[in-house]
């Protein structure tokens, strides 16, 4: 392993490296455009031997990873924001199709208005794409998620594409210290790419097919057990990388001072951070406050959840989105969680960070003290004025 | 290889593959369910010129015995190879 100082983007690319791709196909947008321009590197200078194809579109990214992982090539894109939604008619073609290829997405906000900082709107508009979402909080985890990535879209069991999101600028434009495995260890992690739907001379294969009314079910079916079954790969990956590589992750979310906690703070991505040490402060004063951060929202982690919140007197869901018209759409699935696992705890939902904007370790605090009523409420963070956030 | 694509039509959850790929040739579903009339071809007017084959936009008219037939698991009924008989070897009929 070699210490180096990398941004989240720079820190994927080295990961997306070690996996050894042979087809990288990606239009550039901001905040991603690192991570290909690194690679492009990485090819230019011969340390990755990898077809690097250059597209004109996002579309075209996707549907050329695509074509390279229908011949069993090992196939790499990433987008962001406008340019996954460009992709979007791909997304639910990749998955169906089975085609195990990563993307890394750069979460950023959506037009209009025009915005390039980070939110997680792009791609959590996107979860019913059959893709596997998972999502980072720091550029190490950037790193090991990369590499993890590819064992987990290609199990055997899986066979889905995985869509590693890193939330724009505050992580993909991050340096921090990261450790880089060395190849012979990636190498050892991650077998080649084996696929039962690839097309060869020698096994020629139907794909892409129209499956009608009669089979069109049990062809989604199976789509979802896939994804179902990413839960146990997850697992399975974690555990044969913590053997070559040291480090140690948990699965579909990560616990933080929740066994015990009265109140527990759900979120995602690169804000774990700072909620983890709001609840290192409160925890000073004695309150027993927690964090659930989920590592990946599909599939999604419905019994983590509930066996994590179980005990709390309430909980509230922390996240960069908002579905119009309703509210956010991981508290809509954390209800889902609790509902199917008998639990009526109070839970609320807080919605920032939109088109980039801060949220404090304050506004964190603030959540924490407004949980203590042990009532449920959807609020935005960051209004101002007369209006206090509160949803009508 | 059309017989052979006959004969493995996916009936159940256990017909289905696990990774939406069949091995080359695999039928996956018959293809003609909107067809409201169909060419039927008068094999003793049949000259075998198969102008038919080339300018049917599907692909279903083959030949059989010097004779062309159509399969009529992918015919929409179009209509085009009938216009395209120039020996008004082939007739539209109702479907029923």
């Amino acid at each position: 392993m070699a210490k180096k100082f990398l941004s989240g983007n720079e820190a994927f690319a080295y990961g997306v490296r070690l996996a050894r791709p042979q087809v990288i196909s990606a239009y550039p947008i901001t905040p991603q455009t690192i991570v290909v321009e690194k690679l492009s590197e990485f090819v230019e200078d011969g340390s990755l031997k990898a077809e690097f194809i250059h597209v004109e579109s996002e579309h075209s990214a996707l549907s050329c990873a695509m074509g390279a992982s229908s011949v069993g090539a090992r196939a790499f894109t990433a987008t962001s924001s406008q340019g996954l939604l460009y992709m979007a008619e791909c997304l639910p073609y990749a998955a169906g199709g089975r085609f195990p290829i990563v993307m890394m997405n750069a979460n950023r906000s959506t037009a209009l208005p025009w915005n390039i900082y980070g939110d997680q709107r792009d791609s959590i508009s996107q979860l019913d794409s059959g893709w596997i979402q998972a999502y980072a909080e720091n550029a190490q985890e950037a790193l090991d998620l990369a590499l993890m990535s590819f064992y987990i879209a290609e199990h055997k069991k899986v066979s889905t594409p995985f869509m590693a999101n890193l939330d724009g600028f505050v992580l993909t434009h991050t340096y921090e210290v990261v450790d880089v495995p060395t190849q012979e260890q990636a190498d050892e992690f991650l077998p080649s790419l084996q696929t039962d739907n690839k097309m060869s001379l020698e096994s020629p294969k139907n794909l892409a097919f129209s499956a009608g009314p009669d089979t069109n079910t049990i062809f989604k079916y199976k789509e979802h057990i896939g994804i179902l079954n990413v839960s146990d790969a997850v697992a399975e990956a974690e555990r044969r990388f913590e053997k070559i590589f040291g480090r140690s992750y948990t699965g579909l979310t990560e616990s933080y001072k929740t066994e015990d906690a009265d109140y527990i703070l759900i979120t995602l991505g690169s804000i774990s951070g700072l909620v983890r040490e709001v609840v290192d402060k409160l925890r000073e004063q004695g309150r027993k406050a927690g964090l659930l951060r989920l590592r990946y929202l599909r599939p999604f982690p419905n019994k983590e959840i509930a066996e994590a919140v179980k005990r709390a007197k309430a909980i509230a869901v922390l996240e960069k989105d908002i579905s119009f018209g309703n509210e956010g759409t991981v508290y809509t699935n954390v209800n889902s969680a609790l509902q199917k696992a008998g639990l009526s705890i109070p839970a609320s939902n807080y919605i920032g960070g939109l088109g980039g904007k801060n949220i404090s370790g304050e506004e964190i605090e603030s959540i924490f003290d407004e949980l203590t009523d042990e009532r449920s409420r959807v609020e935005f963070l960051g209004i101002g004025g007369e209006d206090s956030g509160s949803q009508r | 290889m059309k017989p052979y694509l006959r004969e493995k039509i996916p009936a159940g959850f256990e017909d289905i593959p696990d990774t939406t790929s069949y091995e080359a040739g695999f039928l996956v579903t018959k293809n003609a369910g909107w067809r409201n009339v169909r060419p039927v071809v008068d094999t003793d007017k049949c000259v075998g010129c198969l102008n038919c084959y080339l300018y049917c936009p599907d692909g279903v008219i083959f030949k059989k015995d010097g004779k062309v037939a159509v399969d009529y698991d992918f015919c929409k009924g179009c209509g085009v190879c009938k216009k395209i008989c120039k020996i008004g070897a082939i007739e539209m009929e109702a479907e029923k």
